[in-house]
């Protein structure tokens, strides 16, 4: 679930684990319905974006607890608590710290250390709330790829909440893009990246700039530019929605070019990105450029659209 | 007679601090151990000094006359009464006063302080006229042979009253301060209320706790004023150990009063001391020593 802070996110996903009651709808877990299943009897796993670890008890403890606080009938004995959490923290790699306290490990040990203790009570739905969101750049990277082999390894079904793009489409079967709290979309990564449902996805996803723009019959207009294009949609005001890989750097001759004037040049990762204005009005866009190609501050250049995503507005 | 109690670190041997952000460790502590002499460790030693001049087994035989045995035993038995009941009364009012929203919340916040604020003669009068047979209170328990003021139980009520803002004080701002997420987890993983709170919020909360029965206890050894009102002050039944050494000064038997209360110190000082060392343990336990 990917959306902009407030849109929603983390509610839905306190819903789905009880921990807040929906005033309309029903939660249904695999067709039985959850709506008013105490927290408890829901069977999930939640891991929160601070831990929530319990201070007083060591990391096995930590892991136990589920398996602990069952009733009498259904607790396993001792030594199969200790043989499974011993497991748990072979699974999340962090075998021989089970003596520890929470407090002695980093961020990323302790995310995992959540992570064990939500698996031990084999939940039928594991629900993360932004897992990765206290960690630095460098540990949610490699966390988003150990946390995607676990789940391939264990087959949970896993909702995962995130306000960062590239966690969700890099981590996620299926994307839900929220807004206000309602789904806009719910589709693989390449269906919200290539065909959005919505503006706000289109706008959302991808680092996109929204133009506003004129429509024509068969007609696009800019700025004060026009270009030629069949768009198929009705003639009127619209949003054109461009992301630095729509736009490419073109020869001046030829038809339906934009210009534009480079407003900055900035290196960025194994390419540049050049900031363009298309009109003095308009929001600037970003291109990327390749390092063998060199362009000015100020400099006049001309623009060919690989890839228009329209929306009537 | 108020104590000061201060967390005993566990390491050994201690470790003089490195420079922090803030220098000045050598005058800071200078005047720590100079303020201290002064405000505490001198007139203690005086008392001691005082009741020296009877010798180690003179004052042994002033502290285990009946009479003063039976007062020791009043005080420090009702005071740790009052201290446990004022942890769980306390640990209530805590918890409603900090998860609960509520018209006249912060009136009523406000007067959990009222007994640190009122003379406690004040508190002894209000209370003796409250608790007595002809009382409002003493009036509904009479018909049934319960008697409150100039008893034990009396001692003991006014020792809660003068008690409760401690245990209040000292775990609000920890329950203010606990994670809600902890409580949360808890429940997802499958535990009742009950298993919560026993399991994660009151460990979370011990420390805190600890040391509010740990001043509420403190003070209650100590208080006077309440008390004398109240008690009814009969010897081997309702007489309490501050009592008794007023009693004595009274005589002007010094040394039999500094006696008694060297007695209360040593005792007092190991209850306190017993207290930090469980409270250094559960701090241990939650990771922060």
């Amino acid at each position: 679930m990917l959306g902009p802070s407030g849109s929603g996110k983390t509610t839905l996903l306190r819903l789905v684990a009880g921990l807040e009651t929906p005033t309309s709808g029903r939660i249904l877990f695999g067709g039985e319905d959850a709506t008013h299943r105490p927290v408890r009897e829901r069977r999930v796993g939640f891991v929160f974006q601070h831990y929530a670890l319990f201070k007083h008890l060591s990391v096995a403890e930590n892991i136990a607890y589920g398996l602990r606080v069952r009733p009498r009938a259904t607790r396993p004995p001792d030594k199969e608590i200790r043989r499974r959490v011993a497991k748990l923290l072979e699974l999340v790699q962090l075998s021989g710290l089970g003596r520890r306290a929470p407090a002695q490990l980093s961020g990323g040990q302790r995310q995992r250390v959540a992570l064990a203790r939500a698996l031990a009570v084999e939940p039928r739905v594991l629900l993360l709330d932004e897992p990765f969101g206290a960690l630095d750049a460098q540990v949610r990277r490699d966390l988003r790829r150990w946390l995607r082999e676990l789940h391939d390894r264990t087959g949970h079904t896993t909702l995962f909440v995130t306000h960062d793009q590239e966690e969700a489409l890099e981590l996620a079967d299926r994307v839900a893009i929220l807004n206000k709290g309602r789904i806009e979309q719910i589709g693989t990564p390449d269906d919200v990246l290539d065909r959005p449902a919505t503006a706000f996805v289109a706008g959302f996803v991808g680092e996109a700039v929204r133009l506003p723009v004129e429509l024509a019959p068969h007609a696009l207009r800019i700025g004060g530019q026009a270009i030629a294009l069949d768009h198929g949609l009705p003639s009127g005001a619209a949003a054109l929605f461009v992301r630095p890989t729509d736009l490419t750097l073109a020869e001046p001759f030829g038809d339906n070019r934009l210009t534009a004037t480079v407003v900055s040049v900035r290196r960025r990762g194994p390419a540049r990105r050049i900031e363009l204005a298309i009109a003095d009005r308009l929001p600037t866009v970003e291109i990327e450029l390749a390092i063998g190609r060199t362009v000015h501050q100020g400099q006049a250049v001309h623009l060919r659209l690989l890839t228009p995503r329209l929306f009537a507005s | 007679m108020s104590v000061a109690v201060q967390s005993w670190s566990p390491s050994w041997p201690p470790a003089i601090p490195k420079p922090g952000a803030l220098p000045g460790f050598g005058i800071t502590f200078g005047f720590t151990l100079t303020y201290l002499s002064l405000i505490v460790l001198i007139p203690l030693a005086v008392l001691v000094w005082r009741a020296s001049g009877l010798g180690l087994d003179g004052i042994w035989r002033v502290a285990t006359t009946p009479r003063v045995l039976a007062a020791l035993e009043t005080s420090f038995v009702i005071s740790a009464a009052a201290a446990l009941v004022n942890a769980l009364f306390g640990m209530i009012v805590a918890w409603v006063l900090t998860r609960y929203s509520f018209p006249g919340r912060q009136p009523i916040d406000a007067a959990v302080d009222l007994p640190f604020a009122l003379p406690t003669a004040v508190a002894g009068i209000a209370l003796a006229a409250l608790y007595a047979p002809n009382g409002w209170i003493g009036a509904l328990f009479e018909p049934w042979g319960i008697k409150i003021a100039f008893t034990p139980l009396g001692i003991f009520i006014a020792l809660v009253f003068i008690g409760l803002p401690f245990v209040v004080r000292t775990v609000q701002p920890v329950l203010q301060d606990l994670d809600r997420e902890i409580e949360e987890a808890s429940a997802t993983l499958g535990a009742t209320r009950r298993q919560t709170f026993f399991r994660v919020v009151l460990p979370a909360l011990l420390p805190a706790l600890l040391t509010g029965i740990a001043l509420a206890f403190a003070r209650a050894v100590g208080e006077y004023g309440s008390v004398i009102f109240i008690a009814g002050n009969m010897p081997f039944k309702s007489e309490i150990a501050p009592l008794l050494i007023v009693a004595r000064l009274e005589e002007y038997d010094y040394a039999g009063a500094s006696a008694i209360a060297t007695v209360m110190l040593v005792i007092s000082f190991a209850a306190l001391l017993a207290i930090n060392l469980l409270q250094a343990v559960s701090r241990r336990r939650m990771g922060d020593a």
